[in-house]
């Protein structure tokens, strides 16, 4: 059905495979932690995951996606030891877990990341703004042609702009709904709703009309990422780890790991690994931005 | 029914051990458990499906909005608005391509398979058919996200190849192989008499199928079209890569659309349990099974309709 979700169960086959192997060498010791959630961080979460066999055998974590809400409902459930979330948790959903869990939900924040705009190649613009996008995005907004945008594109049909966005349950599709939109506004419906960010980046590559957004994490060289500014008047901002992390760029924002209550035992120690030099070495090579 | 079966197997049982005639009365009841399974499981689900979502349909349901809304937005922050009228048309949309694809071609090679060819070819064709069955959905899916896109954008000039028209031409091909192995099962039902009869009237191969074979097959041919819809319209994987999933109506064959099995697909495995949205997409759920009951029902209907005229 979706990039994620296969990449999520072939994670999951992977670990039960070295569960499995480790079962045969008499590990009794063996601990398995359940990730789950973002569809931005499932890889990175997975290149993790590899490493950290390497670092403490005896520990072994299965990785799947399904998207922030997901990850978040499966911490609600108890189901999880650590969900994965691209955007902050809800009050409600804090609550939620408080009443499920007798617990609060703990926020750690592993990575920083920044939602990157992108087009087709063959688009000749190179740079937007938040209000264009919002003008693009929104229920309410207006621009429905790339010509409205000063811009012709060779190859695409009427001009006509095509959305591509995400499914509800992504964090992704949150964030830019707060971010871009506004909070309280919705996306003007017809918009392609993909189930990961994967799907996002294929189809816009290979559609000249498109616009799609995702973390910076998935974008590949078949897609020209835009420059983005905050208004009209201010200067345009590249995606770069530097902007992102200053916070200059106008989409930038945290990756969580989300637990029930302080993390104890395994859980904490693969938390304090991911955060110390050698995990956030990991995060630079998935394309994201270490968290200092 | 019972009784009769027993009585006509009575003189038989003489001589046999009791043993193989309560071996018998078992396997009968086991049979007669499997007949009526169906019935169970049908009304069982129809029941889950009605019981999950029977908090939102009783209390917050507004059934003008539920129906006639092409707007569905059930994850709004200020307005969350619930209406399927877009996604249902999005699913007869790609459903009707669909039909106008498969049928011809369904009926068409049922008809050459079972009347104008015999020997290896007939095996061959049945055979590769049958193939064409087995290709699962989510391979058919990737076919369209991968290949049929850019050929679509390329071809019609259109601002994004994951549409209507790629979505039915999709479903039409997977609808193609029930069409065909039903269809000449009803074709080849037709007794030779009946081929025999219109051969010496001096009527060609052509003039028999058409005025013969087609009119007495007509129930059965209506069946395999039928098979072919429940088909399309169930279908999820493949109209959820292919279809672009966008919840417009559309207004040509060009224009993405989304459908109520691949919205169900999409969003019920992100929500909470017992939650409105969740409730909701149980109540699309509903709806799904009242459409394909009017199909079924008023295809019934029609093949009785029919038969009565045929008397």
């Amino acid at each position: 059905m979706n990039g994620m979700n296969r990449r999520g169960i072939v994670a999951v086959l992977l670990v039960a495979a070295t569960a499995a192997a480790a079962c045969s060498r008499g590990d009794s010791s063996r601990v398995l932690i359940q990730n789950k959630g973002s569809d931005t961080l499932v890889n990175l979460a997975q290149a993790w995951a590899e490493h950290y066999r390497t670092v403490k055998p005896g520990v072994a974590i299965a990785v799947s996606g399904g998207g922030s809400g997901t990850g978040i409902a499966a911490l609600i459930n108890g189901t999880v030891d650590i969900a994965n979330a691209s955007r902050e948790m809800h009050a409600e959903e804090k609550e939620q877990v408080r009443a499920h869990n007798g617990k609060d939900a703990i926020e750690h924040r592993v990575a920083r990341d920044a939602i990157v705009v992108y087009i087709s190649k063959s688009n000749p613009i190179a740079k937007i703004n938040v209000a264009d996008l919002a003008c693009i995005y929104a229920e309410d907004g207006t621009c429905q042609s790339w010509t409205a945008l000063g811009v012709e594109v060779p190859g695409c049909a009427d001009q006509k702009i095509i959305r591509v966005s995400r499914q509800s349950n992504s964090g992704t599709y949150e964030f830019f709904r707060d971010a871009v939109l506004g909070k309280g506004r919705d996306f003007k419906l017809g918009s392609r709703d993909m189930q990961g960010s994967k799907d996002v980046v294929d189809l816009v590559a290979k559609t000249p009309c498109a616009i799609g957004y995702s973390g910076m994490g998935y974008v590949t060289a078949d897609v020209k990422v835009l420059c983005l500014a905050k208004d009209a008047s201010s200067p345009c901002v590249a995606p770069t780890p530097e902007s992102a992390k200053s916070g200059e760029y106008p989409l930038s924002r945290w990756l969580y790991m989300l637990t029930l209550g302080e993390p104890q035992g395994d859980v904490k120690g693969y938390l304090d690994w991911i955060l110390s030099p050698a995990g956030q070495q990991i995060v630079v090579q998935s394309g994201f931005v270490p968290v200092n | 029914m019972g009784n009769d079966r027993e009585h006509a197997g009575a003189p038989r049982d003489l001589g046999r051990s009791r043993a193989a005639v309560a071996a018998e009365r078992v396997i009968e009841a086991l049979i007669r458990i499997c007949g009526f399974s169906a019935i169970f499981f049908v009304f069982s689900i129809f029941l889950f499906v009605a019981l999950s979502g029977s908090d939102f349909i009783v209390n917050r349901l507004d059934l003008h909005e539920f129906l006639l809304s092409p707007e569905w937005v059930p994850t709004s922050v200020s307005n969350k608005r619930y209406g399927t009228l877009a996604l249902t048309i999005g699913t007869f949309s790609v459903t009707g391509l669909a039909m106008l694809i498969a049928v011809p071609f369904g009926l068409g090679s049922a008809i050459f398979v079972s009347e104008f060819t015999g020997g290896k070819v007939k095996e061959v064709l049945k055979v590769v058919i049958e193939l064409l069955a087995a290709i699962p959905s989510v391979v058919w899916g990737f076919v369209g996200l991968v290949i049929m896109n850019p050929l679509i954008i390329a071809v019609f000039d259109a601002p994004i190849g994951l549409n209507v028209l790629n979505g039915g031409i999709l479903l039409g091909l997977m609808s193609v192989p029930i069409i065909v192995s039903i269809g000449e099962d009803a074709i080849k039902a037709v007794p030779d008499s009946y081929r025999e009869a219109s051969m010496a009237m001096g009527a060609t191969r052509w003039q028999t199928v058409v005025h013969v074979l087609l009119p007495a097959a007509r129930s059965g041919l209506l069946a395999a079209v039928l098979l072919g819809v429940g088909r399309a319209i169930g279908e999820t994987i493949a109209v959820l890569m292919a279809t672009g999933h966008a919840v417009q109506i559309p207004h040509s064959p060009l224009d993405s659309v989304r459908t109520l099995t691949a919205t169900i697909a999409s969003e019920l495995g992100e929500t909470s349990r017992g939650s409105d949205h969740y409730q909701a997409l149980f109540t699309i759920g509903i709806l799904l099974f009242a459409l394909t009951f009017v199909v079924n029902l008023s295809a019934d209907l029609i093949v009785r309709g029919v038969r009565g005229e045929q008397r």
